[in-house]
């Protein structure tokens, strides 16, 4: 016993499929079951739309194509934020950030498609990354040099990022044919990302080559945020800022290096969205993803798996919502944005609720263990 | 004589425009100064503005809509608090999703009890706030400029405008002139120095939260029962956060808020009477710059070039009591 009170107040030591497994899908549970009361209140069977909602998300290669096609935009705003989040950051602008790239990718498909296509669409795709960094890294300087709070500037640039691009798109870019829309002419054929091959069975569904590089960007987000100087200084400050100084790293360089990445990542929003699926720039076609992210990252603890496992859940309902607000009379497509904020709100906000009961129920386990021994 | 009526409908306007963003600022005051961030305003309006127009068109009473306006909005803000204060929840994830639940769940509940597509049916007679006749305004409408000023600018507003306009006073008597004010502001800047007094942070903070819930809850039941007629779905359009801004623009004081909403709520008239009007000199300024403006604006005071913002010390961090 004296062992065990040795111990007291020392970091939970819990089994890890109990952090990374077991404490998520609680939260997850309370999300859904809070959901099906709202279904139940507005007088359906939520049973039934669990499963029109798997089917809908994974019953056929098409739906799963969708899945997976939304899944690629969660990657993308999902590592977004969770680099951020390394650096102790909290960017709620991967929405305008995302946007903004739109600009970027557009400009390069419209003006540069003369060129062959595999010269044109990395040229967009670095454009892409390029507009979202560029977006990211002001809140980032100011944050890190003007000590204005990230949270607030970042909110304040998807603002500014929406009337950008509205001026952009309503005065300057707008094409003739579109009927006075504020939309783009199409990109050039040779400007779009392949889809997904014929024997997958997903051809039809949006799902394209941007899935591949998200899932690329994440095996680069693991090498660099473990494996290299520049993702240990980001983690160091993001840990401790005075430790940080103390080791000689500078902060304010790594905020700023935090945040021009994370924008970059938000970029490839618009690279699956404009080059994979619209072939021209429109309004909105961020469709909140980037809050979403938010929420992917939260769950998936910032770890590119966790993420990927996150982002595909994410995917999963907003594919099988669509079907649900299709399938069933009193439920519309908005029931998948509550279904979102409560799995924030759970994974998120209410994160301590569960856990402490969680961790000394397995504390109290282990201790009882070893003084049987 | 044309500019003088113009600009009195211009600040007319202004008045309609600035009160939901007064309230709204004057109740983040409230949860900031006590140390709380809250970016969860726009949710809190949003639910209440639904709440408020379900309720008067079923009832029949805009004044049975304000009540469930603010219920609501308490409730959301009770939520907020419970996450934050008592989980020690982050509150800005708290507050994102709050506006996420709340974005999704009045469409959703709207469908399915009003069969709309997400909108309310249309609120009048009783069920709507209707604008109110000061005494004499119309006998001294006569009286130039000032007559005119009070019967076209100060009358004809409905009740929760002139609330919002109480409202600032007496927020700023509450903050400064009494002992739940000088708490609510100490437990922002050192929660140490309040718990060391023998005040619980953890009530003070509930307290502050639900004065935020309920100058939310007013604000948002102008949106749907007094300024529109009816919800329609995402009808606070981002005034939460625009708030929040004027917030920040008035540095987290009472008086100042309130002209930095007014401020952004005049460059929205303005914007509206602007639109493709050939101006001397500058030529036509596009909306969309006009419409970024306060944002704009709340940046670069942010960042220290317009003047300098400094927030609640304590402000974003949850209070853990040392042993």
């Amino acid at each position: 016993m004296a062992e065990a009170k040795a111990k007291f107040g020392a970091p939970a030591k819990v089994p890890a499929w109990v952090n990374l497994g077991l404490i998520p899908f609680i939260n997850l549970l309370a999300a859904f079951f809070i959901s099906g009361l709202v279904i139940l209140i507005i007088g359906d069977n939520p049973l039934k739309a669990l499963e029109v909602l798997i089917y809908g998300a994974f019953g056929y290669p098409e739906a799963i194509g969708y899945t997976l096609y939304y899944t690629t935009n969660f990657i993308f705003t999902g590592l977004a934020v969770a680099i951020a989040f390394h650096c102790g950051l909290f960017n709620i602008g991967a929405e305008g950030q995302a946007f903004i790239s739109g600009l970027g990718v557009g400009l390069a498909a419209l003006y540069l498609d003369f060129l062959p296509f595999w010269m044109v669409i990395p040229i967009a795709i670095l454009a892409a990354a390029l507009f979202g960094a560029i977006w990211a890294y002001v809140p980032g300087y100011l944050q890190a040099k003007r000590g204005s709070h990230v949270v607030i500037t970042t909110i304040m640039f998807n603002f500014i990022a929406f009337s950008i691009m509205n001026y952009t798109l309503v005065e300057i870019l707008i094409s003739k044919e579109a009927g006075g829309s504020p939309e783009t002419r199409e990109f050039a054929e040779n400007t779009w990302l392949a889809l997904a091959p014929d024997f997958t069975g997903m051809a039809d569904s949006p799902l394209n080559f941007s899935f591949i590089i998200a899932l690329a960007l994440s095996v680069a987000f693991y090498y660099f945020v473990w494996h290299t100087r520049w993702g240990y200084e980001i983690r160091v400050v993001g840990q401790n800022e005075t430790a940080a100084k103390y080791a000689g790293i500078s902060p304010a360089r790594n905020i700023i290096l935090a945040m021009t990445i994370s924008g970059a990542l938000a970029g490839f929003v618009a690279v699956n969205e404009l080059l994979g699926v619209h072939h021209k720039v429109i309004m909105e076609f961020t469709g909140g993803f980037g809050f979403v992210g938010i929420a992917v990252a939260l769950m998936g603890r910032n770890h590119p798996v966790g993420i990927f496992m996150a982002a595909l859940l994410f995917g999963a309902i907003y594919q099988g919502g669509t079907e649900l607000a299709f399938e069933m009379q009193s439920i519309n497509k908005e029931m998948v944005i509550v279904i979102q904020g409560l799995i924030i709100l759970f994974s998120g906000a209410l994160e301590h609720m569960f856990r402490p009961k969680i961790e000394s129920f397995f504390r109290r386990a282990a201790t009882a263990k070893a003084v049987e021994a | 004589m044309e500019t003088f009526e113009l600009t009195v409908l211009l600040l007319d306007a202004t008045f309609r425009v600035a009160t939901p963003l007064v309230l709204v600022a004057l109740a983040g005051l409230f949860s900031e100064r006590a140390g709380v961030v809250d970016i969860g305003l726009e949710g809190k309006m949003l639910g209440a503005a639904f709440a408020a127009a379900a309720a008067a068109t079923t009832f029949g009473s805009a004044w049975v809509g304000l009540c469930a306006g603010i219920m609501t909005s308490l409730a959301l803000s009770s939520l907020h608090a419970y996450a934050c204060v008592t989980h020690k929840g982050n509150q800005v994830v708290s507050g994102m999703a709050i506006n996420i639940v709340v974005a999704g769940l009045t469409p959703t509940l709207g469908f399915a009890w009003f069969k709309l597509g997400g909108r309310t049916p249309a609120l009048n007679g009783d069920a709507r706030f209707s604008s109110i006749t000061l005494p004499f305004a119309e006998a001294v409408r006569d009286i130039p400029i000032i007559g005119y000023i009070y019967a076209e600018l100060i009358s004809g507003h409905n009740i929760i405008v002139y609330i919002a306009a109480a409202a600032v006073p007496i927020v700023a008597y509450v903050l400064y002139r009494t002992r739940f004010g000088l708490r609510v502001r100490a437990v922002g800047e050192n929660p140490h120095a309040v718990d060391t007094a023998g005040i619980s942070v953890n009530t003070l903070r509930y307290q502050a939260l639900a004065v935020t819930g309920f100058l939310c809850g007013i604000a948002g039941t102008y949106l749907s029962t007094a300024h529109g007629a009816g919800f329609i779905r995402d009808m606070t359009a981002g005034k939460g956060y625009l708030a929040l801004a004027a917030l920040i623009f008035g540095k987290w004081k009472p008086v100042p808020t309130l002209f930095a909403c007014l401020l952004f709520a005049f460059t929205d008239a303005l914007q509206a009477r602007l639109q493709g009007v050939d101006l001397p000199i500058v030529g036509v300024i596009p909306v969309q710059f006009i419409q970024a403006l306060p944002y704009i604006l709340t940046v670069l005071l942010l960042a220290g070039f317009v003047g300098k913002a400094n927030p609640p010390k304590a402000i974003g961090e949850p209070y853990i009591k040392e042993r």
